[in-house]
């Protein structure tokens, strides 16, 4: 049976209360936004991009604490990381969130908090929102991302 | 003292037996994550009793064939079982007469029917249709999608900020192009019952026909179309203890009449040659292919039983639910209630100082509460209270204050897990 300590770790809710990086950094030059229709969770993720790395991030918006603790940490383990980068960060937590595969657990550092989100599969997408967001902002997509 | 024992227990009606009627509801003997399930999700979908489980199972064991057509045995059976299922709906929504029952997929599907036929002959550029703020998406979009084909517009009667309509404002968007007015019975996300009988008269005033969309009054409120006056009336059999995929579009005979067909097929025809279709008589002329036979046993099997349990003594016990629950959840630390109009029926939106409903949502199934979180289908509402979801507790016939304290302990919890 799930645990609910395993989703709702301290670091999370720690992070869902004080979010990093809460804010549009004053040289972001790459923004996208992201929406759970389902829930109503709603992000904007802000990039300042100095050629291939991330130079700053930062994000604002609204959702729950799962979905706000994700942005606010992945702000975090992407900052000053290249494209490439945050892509293979993004990719290794997806294993994890979705209970695809543990392997990287250890590589993935403070973000392994979020293993406990696989056993509670409709949680997934609260916890990927900001990545899928992030993703479309380093792609310079304009248009609105949508979980659905 | 807990907030739990603070309300004085008051007996709803001496007849009433909720743990009888719990028996009924195999699903509710299930548990959930270790623990009793407390099903609060009733505006969703409600459970089904055993005795519409049987009646499905009955139908395909003991009478299937395809109606209006076959001269065998079985195909009687199962017309006279389908035709007997349109009577005991009539007489549920007290309808004049049985052809004026369009059997349907559910709400949605009699709502875009009457938008795509009615709604089509009658709307022109410029011409108007008027829904309300507290619409389900349902009632909304059909709407939406026939104004912009035909270049209307879609007016929204406003709200104040307990969930109730503005009637003098209702009163002035009735205008000179409006062709049709939209309007819940109940609130599905607030609980609102709205003035429907009151507001039906002033829309008549002017010629305006009114579609009443009562899928969440079904399974609350007797349901009187006549004395409503209302012109079309929607419902799905889900929502009140029958079978899902069966819904039903009443429709005042004149209008039905009228109205073209909405979609071709057999069934809804007298004669057919490839120069021309003669369209049969309603109902058929509005129920192309074969449709949800086992579906229809279903829902009379729910009407029947609801009929068994008394309508009004169901009503009488949600409301004393609803009471109670709106002072228990509502006196919880940091609890602010979405939709506290005088008027409502068994729905209960809260949301829950500094944690998302979806975390609730979350903390409430590991207790094996199972509530509705999000927006209900309802985007326009939560923008009005500027709120992104709410938590919705909703109560059925088989619901008991023993479970309204079982919410109450979980929203403890989920104070203890964000503490």
């Amino acid at each position: 049976m799930p645990e609910l300590r395993d989703l709702y770790q301290e670091v999370i809710l720690e992070h869902s209360k004080a979010p990093r990086n809460y804010k549009e950094p004053a040289g972001s030059n790459h923004k996208a936004e992201g929406y759970n229709p389902l829930c109503g969770d709603r992000f904007t993720v802000y990039l300042e991009m100095d050629g291939d790395t991330i130079r700053d991030i930062g994000f604002q918006g609204a959702g729950c604490a799962i979905s706000k603790a994700s942005a606010s940490m992945m702000t975090q383990s992407v900052k000053g990381k290249t494209k490439a980068q945050a892509q293979h960060i993004f990719e290794q937590f997806h294993d994890l969130v979705t209970g695809h595969s543990h392997q990287h657990e250890a590589d993935l550092g403070k973000l392994a908090v979020f293993s406990g989100v696989s056993e509670f599969p409709v949680r997934v997408k609260c916890a990927t929102l900001a990545w899928h967001t992030l993703q479309a902002a380093l792609e310079g997509k304009q248009d609105k991302i949508s979980t659905e | 003292m807990s907030a739990a024992t603070a309300v004085p227990i008051r007996k709803t009606t001496s007849a009433y037996d909720v743990e009888k009627i719990r028996t009924d509801f195999p699903i509710l003997q299930r548990k959930v994550h270790g623990h009793e399930l407390v099903y609060l999700d009733n505006a969703a979908t409600s459970q089904k009793p055993q005795s519409v489980i049987d009646a499905i199972i009955r139908y395909y064991e003991g009478e299937n064939a395809n109606i209006h057509r076959g001269v065998h045995y079985l195909s009687q059976i199962a017309t006279e079982e389908f035709e007997a299922g349109r009577s005991t709906v009539q007489r549920f929504m007290n309808a004049p007469d049985a052809s004026e029952i369009i059997f349907t997929r559910g709400t949605t599907e009699a709502i875009n029917l009457v938008a795509q036929t009615y709604g089509r002959a009658h709307l022109g550029a410029g011409d108007e249709v008027l829904i309300t703020a507290m619409e389900h998406h349902s009632n909304i979009v059909p709407w939406q999608m026939l104004c912009e084909e035909k270049g209307a517009r879609l007016r929204v009667v406003p709200m104040n900020d307990a969930g109730e309509l503005l009637l003098d404002e209702y009163e002035k968007l009735l205008g000179p192009r409006t062709r049709i007015v939209g309007l819940a019975h109940v609130s599905n996300a607030l609980g609102t019952i709205n003035p429907v009988k009151r507001m039906i008269p002033a829309a008549h005033a002017r010629g305006i026909p009114v579609l009443v969309d009562g899928a969440q009054a079904a399974p609350h409120l007797a349901i009187d179309v006549q004395d409503l006056d209302c012109d079309f009336y929607a419902l799905s059999g889900h929502k009140m203890y029958g079978p899902t995929g069966i819904g039903v579009l009443y429709g005042k005979a004149a209008l039905l009449d009228a109205m073209p067909p909405y979609q071709g097929g057999g069934d809804m025809i007298s004669s057919v040659t490839f120069e021309k279709t003669t369209y049969n008589k309603v109902p058929h002329k509005f129920e192309a292919g074969t449709p949800d036979m086992a579906g229809v046993a279903g829902l009379k099997a729910a009407i029947e039983y609801m009929n068994s349990v008394d309508v009004a003594e169901i009503a009488a016990h949600e409301h004393d639910l609803l009471e109670y629950a709106t002072e228990v959840i509502g006196s919880l630390p940091g609890v602010r209630l979405i939709g506290t109009a005088r008027e409502k029926a068994s729905v209960l939106s809260f949301v829950l100082e500094d944690v998302h409903p979806h975390d609730i949502g979350t903390i409430l199934d590991q207790e094996g509460v199972a509530v509705r979180t999000g927006h209900h289908c309802a985007q326009p509402v939560m923008e009005r209270f500027c709120i992104p979801a709410t938590v919705r507790a909703s109560f059925a016939m088989y619901n008991t204050r023993e479970e309204v304290d079982a919410l109450a302990r979980a929203l403890r919890k989920v104070r203890e897990v964000f503490a």
